[in-house]
């Protein structure tokens, strides 16, 4: 049975548990926020000594099953003062996975920066002093030199190291770039809190995932892995793997719903220089190392990822996302992508999320900082992120933060988390998933732009407001997904096609010896989010965190000039607690 | 009647001298219907996804207006 592993940063020693009984069949999602929930006091600092940081690959991670190399990051979140599961893709949790191991725990505070080496001969701390203060490109090579090519590694950057709210926590990718992250939330500042700068896993001769029941575990991952290949969105040369997750900044923007400029507008004249399309192009005119393409860890059948060359065909930045490509482009006014693709790579090499950083760039704009569109302003923000200048501890600490610093109502945030790149005013079901979801702003929660926009799982007019039991469905099926140990976009096919649906239960079921069925994603959905929600509850937020800004309710959108009109009724009702 | 169309993603690979975002003036009978402009375009149907007529999403029967501003898109998402 796959063990927890527990290391404690007051004393620097590790040690392996089963846990309890209940966490038999948890594992991703639904074992960080357990966790959370069962072992940290809600009301603790998130950077004090209470707090915890749970890491934990999904039930199917570690094994050949499609697109699965996903970790679940849990702790208090420093951003919203509520639960955090920040999620990303990397070989990181396989070696984990393969260590026979379903969690990693760190828990206490140690003096100084410390590293942890898990093999499969235990743990070993050492001395990460030499590494602080560091670009995390610059230190990431020796690194690998140091354990080996073939580990993966979590790190944080500085930014994690002066514990900034908006401080991720990065994963290597497969070419070993810290370029991976589990970005939102400020995990990063939860991890330096405790000391600790990385923790390499090398899963090597590890015991490897156990499989309960292996016929009926390759039936489902057979059936998931062919709807992902026969999926227009997801298949090989589709759209995802042609043109990245950028492939939607110009139907968002069609729509009418990129935020612009600070949420001013909901369309932006550059975004086709800024789109995947554009990405697709450089690599191609410019050639040199850039991708399409590009695997975020072993084992994807989508690739959706990407290497973006200079105009010298060398490397620009890995990976320009579609939030990214918007955060720090058309939220900043700005349409150069060679500019996006600078702001990009500072952000991985400090260690901050994209979308905190494009959010708070674009409000320090707003406040007068710099006009929209000024690339060199907003390098010099990060550059100041970077250094923990006063100025960058205040664009540090997230976009409702930075907002109120300076005197800014356009504060486009939820309980503290910046905005993602869909307008809550133009797409009301993603707007109500940002009022409601345990995570603050989070489109990951409950991802209702595949049917308000992308026509996936049935279409839906983006316009109407009656879509509780739409956002509670998806908001369940989510914390499924996360906990499977998939990539999120494996709901576009099985939103889709049912036999994709079937796979992803059975190869769950056949891992785990249990016989679920469609009716049990939902019930397990639900008992995360009830924890998640009984965990925000007693740490403070009540259902009047779960709004929108009021600036939306009285500033039209342009240009479908519509404000956000979801009564509260319906938020309060996603969740029952009206 | 002229409208101006815009293609996307792996839709682009049939108009592909045609640049990123821009627009192309088409001249259609008036009263023409989306599907029709779909065949008119020699589009592979299957592979149209969603089309918004002025940042409006429309289904195939919708019949377009002379200044039209048509996106046709395959099957996109990601975020």
């Amino acid at each position: 049975m796959s063990k927890i592993l527990r290391v404690n940063m007051d004393e620097r020693t590790a040690a392996y548990e089963d846990g309890p009984e209940g966490y038999k069949l948890l594992a991703g999602r639904g074992l960080t926020s357990t966790m959370i929930h069962d072992e940290v006091d809600p009301t603790c600092h998130p950077l004090g000594p209470n707090n915890k940081l749970v890491f934990a690959p999904g039930i199917v991670t570690g094994t050949s099953a499609p697109s699965s190399g996903r970790v679940s990051v849990g702790a208090k979140s420093p951003l919203t003062g509520g639960i955090k599961e920040s999620n990303a893709g990397s070989s990181w949790p396989q070696h984990v996975a393969r260590l026979g191991l379903k969690a990693i725990v760190v828990e206490g505070q140690a003096d100084g920066w410390w590293g942890v080496h898990v093999t499969k001969d235990g743990v070993e701390f050492f001395a990460a002093d030499e590494y602080a203060g560091k670009s995390l490109y610059e230190i990431f090579p020796g690194l690998f030199e140091r354990f080996g090519r073939k580990v993966g590694i979590a790190a944080i950057g500085v930014a994690g190291e002066h514990k900034m709210s908006m401080a991720g926590i990065c994963f290597n990718d497969i070419d070993n770039r810290p370029s991976r992250y589990s970005g939102r939330g400020g995990l990063g500042a939860v991890m330096g809190s405790k000391g600790l700068k990385f923790i390499v896993v090398d899963g090597a001769g590890g015991p490897g995932v156990e499989i309960a029941n292996k016929e009926l575990f390759d039936k489902g991952r057979k059936k998931l892995a062919d709807s992902m290949r026969s999926h227009d969105l997801t298949k090989p040369g589709g759209a995802l793997n042609s043109y990245g997750t950028a492939v939607l900044v110009n139907i968002i923007n069609e729509a009418g719903a990129l935020p612009t400029r600070n949420f001013r507008e909901g369309r932006f004249e550059g975004a086709a220089k800024i789109s995947g399309e554009a990405m697709a192009e450089f690599c191609e005119t410019r050639g040199g190392v850039g991708m399409m393409g590009h695997a975020c860890h072993p084992g994807c059948i989508m690739k959706c990822s990407n290497v973006i060359p200079n105009p010298d065909g060398t490397e620009m930045a890995s990976c320009i996302e579609y939030e990214t490509t918007w955060a720090l482009g058309a939220n900043c006014g700005i349409d150069d992508l060679d500019v996006i693709g600078k702001l990009t790579q500072m952000c991985n090499d400090i260690g901050i999320d994209t979308i905190e950083a494009g959010d708070v760039i674009a409000v320090a704009m707003d406040a007068g900082l710099a006009d929209f569109g000024d690339g060199e302003k907003a390098i010099e923000m990060l550059e100041a992120v970077r250094d923990g200048t006063p100025l960058g501890h205040i664009l540090g600490q997230g976009t409702g933060f930075t907002a109120k610093a300076f005197g800014v109502v356009r504060s486009p945030d939820v309980k503290g988390q910046g905005m993602p790149a869909y307008e809550p005013r133009a797409i009301k079901g993603i707007g109500i998933t940002y009022a409601i979801s345990t995570m603050g702003a989070d489109h990951t929660s409950g991802y209702t732009i595949a049917p308000e926009i992308a026509g996936v799982g049935g279409k839906v007019d983006q316009f109407d407001t009656d879509k509780a039991a739409l956002v509670r469905a998806f908001q369940y099926t989510t914390a499924f997904i996360d906990t499977s140990g998939h990539c999120l976009f494996i709901a576009f096919p099985i939103l889709d096609i049912a036999s994709g649906f079937e796979g992803l239960v059975e190869e769950c079921s056949g891992v785990l010896g249990v016989e679920w069925t469609g009716d049990d994603v939902t019930r397990i959905g639900k008992e995360i989010l009830d924890k998640e929600i009984a965990f925000n509850r007693a740490a403070g937020l009540t259902p009047a965190d779960d709004r929108i800004p009021e600036f939306m309710k009285y500033e039209k959108l342009p240009p479908h000039d519509v404000v956000w009109d979801v009564p509260d009724e319906t938020l309060d009702a996603v969740f029952g607690e009206a | 009647m002229i409208v101006q169309v815009k293609l996307f993603a792996t839709l682009r690979r049939q108009y592909p001298k045609l640049g990123i975002g821009e627009a192309m003036p088409v001249e259609l009978e008036k009263g023409t219907a989306i599907g029709q402009l779909i065949m008119h375009l020699k589009l592979p149907s299957d592979e149209v996804k969603i089309v918004f007529v002025n940042g409006i999403v429309r289904d195939r029967g919708h019949t377009l207006e002379d200044g039209d501003e048509v996106g046709v898109f395959p099957s996109v998402g990601g975020g």
